[in-house]
């Protein structure tokens, strides 16, 4: 089966900066696909050099088969919502939605109708004749998502797109982002910094570091089995645990990763597990974050709300199972 | 700024500000008044008597009517050669980065930093020295120096409020580089191009000092009036001019300025 986009060996180097180095990518037609990584990484020049906006220093890009080195953007069956929007000022709502077909030579009727549709799609109908500034973020994000679905392109490209919106609409927008995506077949591609939003909404993800990517996997491969200590810190702050440590417990000498919601906090002064000292308690509502201090090794644990907590200072004893313990690949 | 709203300015200071605008304001009045006046040879006050008679005099004189016209074209085509260089400068400094960017921005904005002085000097020895002989042309490059600057600065404080993924959103969505400068550029600097274009229509239209280094023999309007005052004949003609140049000049100013009043400031206006 043909790749929906395929990278191979891409780089795109600025000067000395090395913004993205030798990636190899292959997303599936349909699929739901995250790029993950902190400012920096390399995730939005990815998605720039899918759209368009830049080219490959090095490596070769196809989109659905078709070589995309050198085709500038407006010849590429891919569409982007940006993460500021970038709607025209000057053009009402369904102007905005209709451009692309009409500077593709679409009739006016004909186009007007198919924004009409992109705009009930996102659930905005009879916004048209409103101005962007009329509307507000969320709004203008559906607007965005509209003006670039009404082109059916094969790929869609999202910057950040929910970057801007608060908390409760964040939530909304990811499950409408999810269902429409569903509802299309179109491939999404998603830019995010924000790992919680990456693990909910992709079939997978890439996870971004210095222009390379770390790991690619399902949300569920990428948090329960990161392959380095990057992604295990990156992805939900997992323990990192040193080989020494690990060797304890697993008889291997390699690094480890341990989730804070494995680890169990008890009174308990003897018996198995980790002697530690609690150092801090951070109060998340659903549940309380305890920082913990095993023999000068810092450790997280999440425990329910209402979970009855020693005091800070306290000796404790930390205790896990065998296999929430994850061995990474990463060399010791 | 209002910061203290309300309150009222006491009137020591109101009498300031009255003065200082009766200041700036009245002489001008007294040119309005003095194209009305009997007496022709000097300006008395007050003026011995009321007439019309010198709009119809300046009418049926054709030097008033070649130097409208020379001042005319010379503003038009100075306007359209900076519209053109001013935005392209305009779009290329604020759009993207290239080695030298700054320099090129204030060497663009020197023209109208230096006295016009010298660069009149300095455009007629350049011109002497190529051998190239007065004409209609010299005028126009001379005003095309300091017309740039005001549409560059006015087109380039509106491309720095543009978003610049504006124009990569018109290319993702199909639109080749003439279809985004015709549907999006063009639609959101036209205001700041039109009131750029309008000032610098006005600067061209009374500039004496770089004109008087490159006209040679011609006389633009406001030459035409220095001419006249060393010539005493028919004196209130010139106020009469003077007069239609006050509003020729000040409309496409005030017109610009409302143009662009919600935000950007017309730039350079001070020359």
């Amino acid at each position: 089966m043909t790749s929906a986009v395929s990278f191979k060996q891409v780089s795109r180097h600025f000067g000395s900066v090395r913004a993205v180095d030798a990636v190899d990518l292959e997303i599936a037609p349909g699929e739901f696909f995250a790029m993950l990584g902190p400012s920096g990484s390399g995730k939005t020049t990815c998605l720039r050099l899918i759209a368009g906006f830049e080219q490959p220093t090095a490596g070769s890009i196809s989109i659905f088969g078709e070589r995309a080195e050198g085709v500038p953007p407006y010849r590429r069956n891919v569409n982007t919502v940006f993460q500021d929007y970038a709607l025209f000022p000057h053009l009402n709502v369904l102007e905005n939605v209709a451009y692309g077909l009409m500077v593709k030579g679409v009739g006016k009727a004909e186009r007007l109708k198919a924004a009409e549709e992109a705009l009930s799609l996102v659930r905005l109908p009879g916004y048209g004749a409103r101005r962007p500034g009329q509307l507000s973020g969320g709004q203008r994000q559906r607007v965005a998502l509209a003006r670039a679905l009404v082109n059916q392109p094969k790929v869609l490209l999202l910057d950040e797109p929910l970057g801007a919106l608060d908390l409760k609409l964040r939530e909304n927008m990811q499950e409408e982002l999810k269902s429409l995506q569903k509802v299309l077949g179109i491939t999404f591609v998603f830019v995010t910094h924000d790992q919680g939003e990456a693990l909910s909404m992709a079939d997978r993800v890439a996870v971004f570091n210095d222009g390379r990517i770390m790991q690619v996997g399902t949300p569920e491969d990428i948090y329960q089995r990161p392959n380095t200590r990057f992604v295990a810190d990156f992805v939900g702050s997992s323990n990192v645990l040193p080989p020494d440590f690990v060797q304890r417990y697993s008889g291997q000498h390699r690094w480890g990763s341990l989730r804070p919601e494995s680890i169990r906090v008890s009174n308990a002064t003897s018996g198995d597990g980790v002697a530690a000292r609690l150092v801090g308690t951070n109060y998340l509502g659903a549940t309380t974050r305890l920082a913990l201090d095993a023999e000068g090794l810092r450790l997280h644990a999440v425990v329910p709300a209402g979970t009855a907590l020693p005091a800070e200072g306290e000796a404790v004893m930390l205790t896990f199972n065998r296999e929430s313990l994850h061995l990474m690949d990463e060399p010791a | 700024m209002r910061s203290d709203r309300g309150q009222r300015a006491p009137l020591g200071l109101k009498v300031a500000a009255a003065c200082g605008l009766l200041f700036l304001h009245l002489p001008i009045l007294l040119i309005f008044v003095y194209a009305f006046t009997t007496e022709e040879k000097s300006f008395v006050w007050p003026p011995p008597g009321l007439t019309t008679q010198w709009f119809a005099v300046t009418w049926n004189r054709p030097d008033v009517w070649d130097a409208l016209s020379l001042s005319v074209r010379v503003a038009a085509i100075s306007t359209a050669i900076a519209l053109v260089l001013g935005t392209l400068c305009a779009a290329a400094v604020s759009q993207t980065r290239f080695f030298g960017r700054e320099a090129i921005s204030l060497l663009v904005i020197l023209p109208i930093a230096l006295p016009g002085i010298i660069t009149g000097i300095a455009l007629r020895s350049a011109f002497s020295l190529a051998d190239i002989p007065f004409s209609f042309w010299t005028i126009v490059l001379g005003h095309a120096t300091f017309c740039v600057v005001v549409v560059y600065n006015n087109a380039v404080a509106r491309f720095r409020r543009t978003s610049g993924s504006m124009i990569e959103a018109s290319m993702d969505l199909g639109a080749d580089g003439f279809q985004t400068f015709r549907h999006v550029v063009l639609p959101n600097i036209a205001t700041a191009l039109l009131a750029g274009g309008m000032l610098a229509f006005a600067l061209s239209f009374d500039e004496v000092i770089v004109t008087t280094f490159t006209a040679g023999q011609q006389q633009t309007v406001p030459i035409w009036m220095l001419e006249e005052l060393i010539r005493p004949r028919q004196r209130p003609v010139t106020n009469v001019v003077a007069m239609v140049v006050v509003l020729v000049t000040l409309l496409p100013i005030l017109f610009a300025y409302y143009l662009t009043r919600d935000g950007d400031q017309i730039a350079g206006s001070g020359k």
